[in-house]
This record gives structure tokens, sequence and C-alpha cells, in this order.
């Protein structure tokens, strides 16, 4: 207890010196950015310092023992590891592009914050205590023990259960992973500027010094201080903006007096003529682009014979070089084919009809007609739901409960990890109001003569997918609402210049969004290569390997999934981005009613465990398959108009009710597993 | 303080039945949130809509208090079987 006690103390002051020092080197940072340093440079010292300071807190602790290697010796304090789950736990996705989400879409974007947050009593409640009384390595590990079934009594039982979950386990965390990588190349290239490959490959040797030389014991310690970063990255912001524009510094306080006036700010611009003018050039935009789709293929001949001759025609009356490029650009983007014309055409026609509709009132939930609208509450139910029993069931998340040193901590552990995200994600929904009242007020009624420089600098930062843009659509030579696309992505990076505040703090901001893309990504490698050192090399192929090798086993491992990858970022893969939300449904369909039948309901066996994955896991992914677009469905497919992100909803009951089925169908577990189960309820002594 | 002691069957029992009653707690925290969210926009608290006020504060505040009671109830519960059975 005294050494607990005072190893708590340690690292306590430890990381407060840790703090102490960040805060110094933002406030230097600062001078020197008044003295002239330029922008660049402070890009440059944020990556390498956060960078670096990951990297030696890796080094510091190097290891090569089973123990802490797997699970940090069972003996990093609650809060630590509440600290560092948080860390684990706050992707990229949740810093940069969920106040860009809420922003976007208001109430509906609200599910994420509840889902993401609401998953956290299923942990506490089911699943994390009991994992920790288990006290083994990797959930396959609980598993495979759990339904091992009396054909094998050797203890190699659960072959086939283990396999599945070890499946299930990186099919979840590798696509997860991929859009961390993808981030960390994205932030890395867009603040200091090197190509984004080279960005994704210093990530990656942050996050492979850190993970490879320490395992977990590694990564929880360089966790704790990624949340710190986060967490002043993500705060100092919102502090700013909170206080300019309500006079209150809590943003999770203020922005309550900020919302009536923002619905107020709403309608104003909903009713004002110049708004509508605008809306109405989009509508008539896709309306031009309907015709022209519906005389194809002769609209699309004509077409074509139109941009040549305009060129001819340029070129002939001898204009300047840079009329005749730009028309030449045209000609050359202009449509090869008139199944080309009708995708890209349908594209753009949708794009407009987007950008004619009235705006979404930020405040108000399931926005529509009666019908519309139950189906957004159905979508939001279910989503909301989804996202819990998929947190309740992440690998890399759960892996955490094993490394407290009792199971009351772990029970504690779950609280401070919900109290952390918890700063993060009361902050979210203020951020989006707050820069929905800021740009709402501070940038339309303005007349284009004087945009903020911000708004040149992020419409400049990606020419293909521009970020941001605005145009002056109805050329009045003021903006209008309706005028401004603004991407989910910028708003978190783009929240300091928004607010004005130096450029230091969007270095620190971009420094936050890097360690949360990083802190992520080494918990999700290590999930991966644990499963498959563990599970499958010394569990399956090696049972009397040394203690020695399967450390090493499982750092070359780690070393060849980080560069898998790392290479599937590198490709820029749209479609693995688009399918990181379905990871929860999958793991939550796939892992969930396993893990918690394991526990409570001791008549679960090997046959019905194996059944309910296998089912969860069909269900899952036949209606993903069926429903997602990208992945060759169609909409039309969908059951009860529930969106295939949602997959889940139909995927969890379908496993638990395999699993109850088959094993009432089949015999009961031996005595064995049933002592297993009577040995993790029990209370710890 | 040291609660009356229970049998390890006994412990199960209440966990169970604590374990039931926060789930249920945290469904009908969901449900409601969500499912009414339309009915409650009419009523505010500090100026918030009700129902965008529980989605995005309300009721992860309310998981906070399920986990916190959990843990602590939890923690008597073991100090209670602790009790009945003495270290081995």
């Amino acid at each position: 207890m005294k050494t607990t006690r005072t190893f708590f103390q340690r690292l306590r002051s430890y990381y407060l010196l840790f703090t102490g020092g960040f805060v110094c080197f933002l406030i230097s940072l600062a001078a020197l950015e008044q003295e002239g340093m330029p922008r660049v440079w402070i890009g440059y010292l944020f990556m390498f310092a956060t960078i670096v300071l990951y990297a030696s807190i890796g080094v510091l602790s190097r290891t090569s023992n089973v123990l802490e290697y797997y699970v940090a010796g069972r003996r990093v304090p609650a809060m630590f590891n509440g600290m560092a789950t948080a860390a684990d736990w706050i992707s990229a996705a949740s810093f940069i592009s969920l106040a860009g989400g809420l922003y976007l879409h208001g109430f509906d974007g609200l599910a994420y914050i509840m889902g993401w947050t609401g998953g956290y009593c299923l942990v506490a409640l089911l699943i994390a205590p009991y994992l920790r009384k288990f006290s083994q390595y990797t959930i396959p590990d609980f598993l495979a023990e759990r339904y091992g079934g009396a054909a094998n009594p050797d203890g190699r039982g659960g072959r086939a259960v283990r396999v599945l979950a070890v499946i299930a386990t990186i099919i979840v965390s590798f696509t997860y992973v991929v859009a961390q990588i993808y981030a960390v190349g994205l932030i890395a290239s867009r603040f200091t500027g090197v190509d984004f490959s080279v960005g994704i490959f210093l990530g990656l040797a942050s996050i492979l010094v850190c993970s490879f030389l320490g395992g977990m014991r590694a990564i929880t310690w360089t966790q704790v201080a990624q949340y710190i970063i986060i967490l002043v990255a993500f705060l100092i912001p919102a502090i700013w903006l909170s206080a300019k524009h309500s006079d209150n510094p809590i943003p999770q306080v203020a922005y309550g007096k900020l919302l009536p006036k923002l619905s107020a700010r709403e309608n104003v611009l909903q009713n004002d003529p110049k708004e509508a003018e605008v809306r109405a050039i989009f509508r008539q935009r896709a309306a031009d682009y309907q015709a022209r789709i519906n005389t194809l293929p002769a609209s699309w001949e004509a077409g074509r014979i139109d941009a040549q001759r305009k060129l001819d025609s340029i070129k002939l009356r001898n204009t300047s070089l840079l009329e005749i490029r730009s028309v030449e650009r045209a000609l050359i983007a202009y449509p090869k084919s008139a199944d080309e014309a009708l995708r890209l055409w349908s594209d753009a026609r949708d794009q407009n009809l987007v950008r004619a509709e009235p705006i979404t009132p930020h405040a108000t939930p399931y926005p529509g007609d009666p019908a519309t609208s139950d189906i957004k509450r159905n979508n939001f139910l279910a989503l909301v739901f989804c996202l819990m029993l998929g947190t309740a069931a992440l690998p890399h998340i759960l892996m955490r409960s094993y490394t407290t040193p009792s199971v009351h901590e772990t029970r504690v552990s779950v609280f401070w990890t919900l109290f952390f995200i918890l700063l993060i994600y009361l902050t979210i929904p203020a951020l989006a109001v707050l820069v929905k009242y800021d740009i709402y007020n501070a940038l339309v009624g303005i007349d284009y003569q004087h945009l903020p420089n911000w708004v040149s600098y992020w419409t400049n930062v990606d020419k293909l997918n521009p970020l941001f843009s605005i145009a002056d659509v109805n050329r009045d030579g003021i903006v209008q609402l309706a005028e401004i696309t603004i991407d989910a992505d910028v708003l978190v990076l783009a929240t300091p210049e928004i607010a004005g505040l130096p450029y230091v703090i969007s270095g620190l901001v971009a420094a936050g969004g890097l360690a949360a893309a990083l802190s992520t990504a080494d918990g999700l490698l290590l999930a991966i290569s644990n499963a498959l050192s563990h599970d499958v090399y010394y569990k399956l192929v090696d049972r009397g390997a040394s203690t020695q090798k399967r450390v090493t086993i499982s750092k070359l491992l780690l070393l060849a999934v980080a560069f898998i990858a790392a290479y599937a970022a590198s490709t820029k893969p749209g479609d693995i981005l688009s399918l990181v939300g379905a990871a929860f449904s999958l793991a939550g369909s796939t892992l969930f009613p396993a893990l918690v039948l394991g526990v409570f309901w001791k008549r679960a066996n090997h046959q019905g465990a194996i059944a309910g994955m296998v089912v969860g896991f069909v269900v899952c992914v036949y209606y993903m398959l069926h429903t997602n677009p990208i992945l060759g469905g169609a909409a039309a497919g969908q059951w009860f108009h529930i969106a295939p992100i949602s997959a889940g909803i139909f995927g969890v009951p379908a496993g638990l009710l395999a699993i109850v089925g088959v094993s009432l169908l089949t015999r009961p577990p031996d005595r064995q597993t049933q002592a297993l189960v009577d040995y993790i309820r029990a209370p710890e002594k | 303080m040291v609660s009356r002691p229970i049998t390890r069957a006994q412990h199960w029992q209440k966990t169970r039945r604590l374990t039931s009653l926060l789930l249920i707690l945290w469904l009908l925290t969901t449900f409601c949130a969500a499912f009414f969210a339309r009915e409650l926009t009419g009523l505010s608290v500090f100026g918030w809509p009700l129902s965008f006020y529980l989605a995005a504060q309300g009721a992860s505040l309310v998981y906070l208090a399920i986990i916190v009671v959990y843990a602590w109830r939890m923690r008597r519960l073991d100090q209670a079987a602790a009790a009945q059975e003495p270290r081995a």
C-alpha cells in the first residue's frame, strides 16, 4: 500500500513538472513569435518537440519483461490509467472532426457525444472489473478461456473462439489505425509543409520508438503526457472564444446563453432575401445539371463541341495566355464519355442541391417533416446504441482494464477515464456553438473587400478538396451564409485563427491533434500486435516459447503491422476512412454478446460463443454491404431506414440470440468453466 | 466503517441487483433523451433547450454518476464480503 502511494505521488510530481515545462515552452514560443519568428518554424518546433518528447518517454520506459510489456506491470494507478485510456480513446476523429460535425449537423450530431460517453457505463458495469479479476493479457485470452469447451482438456481449448476473437480484433483495430496514421500525415503536412508521406513516417517513427521499446508500459506513460497536451490544446481556444462572446471563460457553462442568440440569428438569416437569392442560384444550377443529364448523350456531345469551339475562338481573338489556359483546363476537365458525364453531373447536381437547402437550425432535434423527423430520430437512437455497444467491445480500450493494481482500481479507473473524456467531450458542443456564433456574426454580412486573413489561408490549403470555400455567388459584394462551405475537418484546426489568437495556439492545436492521433494509434497497434503475438504465436503456435522470445516476436510483429498500416494510409484510401465509423458496429456485434454473456450467463458455452460471434459478424457485414453505396449496396435495401453505420443495431441482438439459442441446444459448459465464472464473479479479497 | 458481513452468494446477488438497477437508469436516460427530444425542446434549463442540454451534457453527466455509484457501492459490497471470508 505504501509503495503504491509513493509511486502515485512520484508520478504526480513528474506530470506536474511536465505540465509546467510545457506551459513554459508555450510562453517562450509566444514570446519568440512576438519577436518575429516565422510561422513555419513554430510548426516545426511543435512537431519535433512533441515527437522527441514521446520518443524519450518511450526510451525511458523501455522493457522486455512480459508483464511490463503486455500490461504495464499491473501497477498503473487508477487516475493515470484513466488519463491514458482517455488519450487512447480520443482519436483524431474526436479531436479534429467531431466539433466540425456538430457545427454542420447541429443536434443530430450529438449522437456521437452520447454514444461515446454512455458506452463507458457498459464497460464499467459489465466488462472491465471482470476482465481485471480474470487477470490475463488480451481480450481473446478471456474469450478462449471462458468458452474453452470440453473437447480439449489439455488447456488448449477454445482455439476456434480465440481465432475468431483475434480476427475480430484485427479487423476492427486495423481500419481504425489506418485512419489515425492518415490524420498524422495530414496534420504534419499542413503545419510543417513536409510531404504527406514524410509526415506519416515521422509520426510512425514516434509511435514505434514508444511502443516498440516499452509496449504497454511505455505507451501508458506517453499517453498520460499526450492527454495533457490534448486537454490544453482543446481548452485554450474554447475558453478564449467563450470569454470573447459571453464574458464567461467556462465554455461548457457559457454557451447556454449563446444558443438562443444563435437561434435568433439563424432565423434572421433564414428570412434574409439575399440568402434566398443565393440558394435560388444553387437550385437553378442543380436544375441545369439535371436538364443536361436528362438529354444525355446529346448534351455531352454538344458541350464538348462547345468547349472546343470556345477554345478555338479565344485563340483566334489573341487574348491573354491566362485566359487561354483556363479555357484549356475546362476542356481537359470535361467528361471523357457520356457515362462519366452522368456520374460527374449527378455529383455536381447533388452538391448544388445540398447548398440550396435552408439553414439547419442548430438546437432543433430532428428537423424536417414528421416522417423524415421520425427516421432521423430512429437513426439517432440506433447510432447512439451502436456507438455504446461498440465502445464496450473495442479491444484497445478493454485491454487497459488489465493494467491496474486491483479490481477496485479498475472500477475507479473507468470513472477517471470518463471524467477525462468528458473534460473534452463537454467542450466539443460548446466549441461548435461558439465558432458558429462567431462565423454567423463576424463573417456573414461583411463585404468581400474585408475578408479576414484566415479565410484566404484556409481556402488555399488543399486545392483539390477545398476545406473552406467562399465565393460571391450572387455578386453583391457581401458574404452570405449560403456562399460559405466548411469541411468538418477544418473547424478545430482553424479555430485559433477564427478567434484571432496568435499563431502559436494554432501550432498547439495541431500538436494536440497529433497527440490524439498518435496516442490512439499506439493503443491500436499494441492491440493488434498483442493479438498476433500472444494469441496466435504463443497460444496457438509455440506453447513452449520463452518469455524473452515472446516479447521479441511481439516487437517484430508490431513493427510489421505498423509499416503495413502506414503503407495503407499513404495510399490515401478514402474508402477505408469512411468505414471507421463502421468499426463500432462491427466490434459491438462480434465481441459484445460473447463478453457479457461470458460473465453473466453461466450456461453460455463453446458452441454458443462461436455461433454468436459468427452470426453477429455476418449480420453486421451483410447489412453494411447491402446498404452502403461505397461497398456496392443501395440505400433502398435499408431495414426500417436505418443507416449502414448503425448495422450493429441488428448485429448485436442477432449475436445475443445466436449465443442463447445454440448454447441451450448443446451441452452446458464443463465444471472447470463454471468454476472460472464463479471465480471472476467473486469479490476481491 | 465495515458493513454487515455477507456471503459470496449474497454478494453476487447484490452485485446483479445493483448492475441491473444502474443499467435500467442508463437505458432510460439514453432512450428518453433521444426519443422525446422533440417534446422536450420547449422546456429550457439555464438558457439551453432541455433536449439539447440533455444530449450535449446532461446524459453524459448521468453516465458519470452511474459509474461513481457503481464503484462506491461495489467497494462496500466487496468489503462486506471480505469481512465474511477471513483472509486465506
